[in-house]
């Protein structure tokens, strides 16, 4: 008898594209939110497979806090050219200009609260009614509790208590006007299930995920590095240290980790021998015990 | 890190409910910190968390129970879904709390399960919320339970205790509907019979929980039988190269394809034959569930959303009367009479509730026929009629096609979860 069985990569896969037809065939305008990390790579190449031969059929969003790695736009950039996808940007600078968000003070400052106004800009000029994001369950304790679809209010708000339950792979995206879906393909991935699967379907990614030397000051144990944007602390000491990035955020808050990974080999095995979750070097995720639901019950994704 | 054996590696889904004091989530912590799944900077906010509290030693429901309300009550209220895996397999554990408010919660989180795990206090043996637990599992068609007799430790390690409370589930279970039930001596505490062979009970020589969880055999818990082919979206790239290109996309729901099949197309009834079964990566010989593809046939037929492929041998039924088992989910009571939206696979339509045949008591399975008043967390046998019809299996025969949510077309809430009978 021959056996029917599908490895565990390629059921994650199957989901990601069934959520991903999901939003195409539910919703009237949708947009698939890419950050230039990992996982809007990877949730991007689900999008490719799932309508293909046909082109997507929704633009992307990015929210340019103003404070990437120039390496992350340059990639995007030249993924949205060799693919020949819509990029739509969202600048966080916009919304501080025209006073919708107040920049933040102090050598701590960091705009990533101020991303959740720009966002929520955005999707309201575009009418987007459903926005597809790359979060994970298993990258924070409030990520655990998210739906694939995520209902939010007309204010763009999460309210965990009161979340739809989602039963078997039937999911309910009705909603009234005004209110939008957030939409997370990847929920039941991990970062192991990521790095395996780039590795597997040969997807580039920016970088800065592999092991580079740059400069870099520690401030609480946080390797982060010396751009223009970092508030300077007086007397610090900068150096060049030999460094990767687990995860891809803002240059103000995201912390980089010592490694000699040049190779997707070397990550994986660095991956499976760490001992701290790759947000562990997230300053933004730090700043309370739910950081996190706080920062999503106002609409960040 | 074998990066070839990661690509074999398959997927189990698994479910526990249970309450604070049984242990649930000290054997969660032990299955993720065992597999390595818990990293320093996780246990490091536990310890602090707990530390916070006033709390002896490190609370590891911290780890799971992530929203600010449960950590602030030290309950559970939402399905936690976490992740670990081992050389053999990727799990997925759909943690729900167990209490009898938090019904609607295991039932989400059993729908997608493919076992569940039961603990019992072996101080305490069968108490009302196991059956509940075991209810809810035959319910949605879980097909492997393994119960957990937890706290042996407590009980000096005794056999007869072990066998006393497997007599009182066998008694119960009798009366249920699943097949494959395990029994299984442990101490979560201690680590007896999670990874490790307990050397406190070696009258048990049964297998380890872990090996359990890595063996079991889950490929055949999938319909292979029945082709079902719900058509999510039509693919129309309108390309110079891909200029009169139609696939049908969608996640197969029973049954293998393979080019070369004649089948039929529901509602119209027509029937073609597969040309081509398409991905990314190219055509397959073959598509079966839970695998995403693209399907082309022969000849021109109008085909959307909502339809269904399938064999012209092998025909689910069709039908605008149905029976259901539902589990109540909404805040407002069920009306009788009452309209609502249903979403079956890829099919929206909308019922009207005809009648209300009976509520179960899920502690003691009896049926209350005079009942009529069904409110949230209930567990009730009802029938429907819809506005258009369905195209369905049994949920005994197929969870995918025998499956149904009801939405209230006010608020837009999910107020059901429904089991075709």
């Amino acid at each position: 008898m021959i056996s029917y069985n599908l490895s565990h990569l390629k059921e994650l896969e199957a989901e990601g594209i069934y959520v991903i037809r999901e939003v195409a065939a539910q919703f009237e305008n949708p947009v698939l939110m890419f950050s230039g990390g990992k996982d809007s790579i990877t949730m991007l190449h689900l999008a490719r497979k799932a309508f293909y031969p046909a082109k997507l059929p929704f633009p992307l969003l990015h929210v340019d806090t103003g404070h990437n790695f120039p390496e992350t736009i340059a990639f995007r950039d030249e993924l949205m050219k060799k693919l020949g996808l819509r990029l739509i940007v969202g600048h966080v600078q916009d919304s501080i200009n025209q006073g919708t968000a107040v920049e933040e003070k102090g050598v701590n400052a960091s705009r990533i609260r101020l991303q959740t106004t720009t966002l929520l800009e955005a999707l309201e000029k575009n009418q987007f009614d459903a926005a597809l994001g790359g979060a994970r369950r298993d990258e924070e304790k409030a990520r655990a509790k998210e739906r694939f679809f995520s209902h939010r209010d007309d204010f763009g708000q999460w309210d965990p208590k009161n979340q739809r339950p989602e039963l078997w792979n039937i999911f309910n995206g009705r909603k009234r006007m005004g209110e939008h879906f957030r939409v997370f393909p990847l929920s039941n991935w991990t970062e192991m299930d990521i790095w395996q699967y780039i590795l597997h379907e040969k997807i580039d990614i920016p970088s800065l995920y592999f092991s580079h030397t740059r400069s870099c000051v520690v401030r609480n144990g946080i390797i982060l590095y010396k751009s223009d944007v970092l508030p300077e602390i007086e007397g610090e000491e900068v150096k060049d240290m030999e460094v990767r990035f687990r995860t891809i955020g803002d240059m103000t808050s995201t912390g980089a980790s010592l490694s000699d990974a040049d190779t997707l080999e070397k990550i994986i095995d660095e991956v499976a021998a760490t001992r701290m979750t790759e947000r562990g070097g997230r300053a933004d995720d730090k700043r309370s015990e739910t950081s996190m639901e706080d920062r999503k019950k106002e609409g960040y994704f | 890190m074998d990066s070839k054996g990661y690509l074999d590696m398959d997927l189990l889904r698994f479910s526990t409910a249970g309450s604070v004091d049984d242990g649930k989530s000290t054997l969660i912590g032990r299955l993720l910190y065992d597999s390595k799944s818990i990293f320093e900077d996780q246990m490091e906010a536990v310890t602090k968390a707990s530390q916070r509290r006033g709390e002896e030693g490190v609370n590891l429901a911290l780890l799971t129970d992530g929203l600010k309300a449960e950590r602030e009550q030290g309950i559970t209220i939402d399905v936690a879904y976490r992740y670990f895996s081992t050389p053999k397999r990727k799990f997925i554990i759909a943690d729900t709390p167990g209490h009898i408010q938090y019904t609607r919660n295991m039932v989400t989180g059993a729908s997608t399960s493919q076992l569940a795990l039961v603990l019992v206090d072996a101080r305490k043996g069968m108490i009302e919320q196991s059956r509940r637990h075991l209810f809810i599992a035959s319910l949605l068609r879980i097909p492997h339970i393994v119960v957990c007799i937890n706290k042996m430790d407590l009980v000096d390690f005794k056999e007869e205790r072990f066998e006393e409370i497997k007599e009182q589930f066998e008694d119960f279970t009798s009366k249920l509907q699943t097949q494959d039930i395990s029994y299984l001596p442990m101490s979560a505490l201690l680590g007896d019979n999670v990874v490790s062979r307990s050397k406190n009970m070696v009258w048990y020589e049964g297998p380890t929980l872990m090996y359990l969880l890595e063996n079991i055999h889950i490929s055949s818990d999938w319909n292979r039988i029945d082709v079902r082919f719900p058509v999510q979206h039509v693919i129309r790239p309108n390309t110079d190269e891909f200029h009169d290109y139609r696939g049908y996309a969608g996640r197969v729901g029973g049954g293998v394809l393979k080019p070369g099949d004649e089948i039929m197309v529901l509602p119209s009834g027509f029937t073609s034959s597969i040309t081509s079964i398409d991905t990314f990566d190219g055509p397959v010989k073959e598509a079966y569930a839970p695998m995403s593809v693209t399907v082309r046939i022969d000849d021109d037929i109008d085909i959307s959303r909502g339809d269904m492929i399938i064999r012209p041998n092998n025909v689910p039924k069709v039908g605008q009367d149905i029976d259901l088992m539902i589990c109540w989910l909404g805040r407002q009571k069920l009306t009788p009479r009452g309209k609502y939206a249903l979403k079956h696979t890829t099919a929206d339509v909308r019922c009207v509730i005809k009648e209300i045949r009976y509520k179960l008591n899920i502690n003691t399975l009896h049926r209350m026929e005079e009942a009529k008043d069904i409110g949230m967390n209930d567990i009730a046998r009802i029938q429907i009629r819809t506005t258009k019809p369905l195209f369905y299996d049994t949920y005994r025969r197929n969870r995918i096609t025998g499956s149904v949510i009801l939405i209230d077309e006010g608020t837009n809430e999910t107020v059901a979860a429904g089991m075709i009978i």
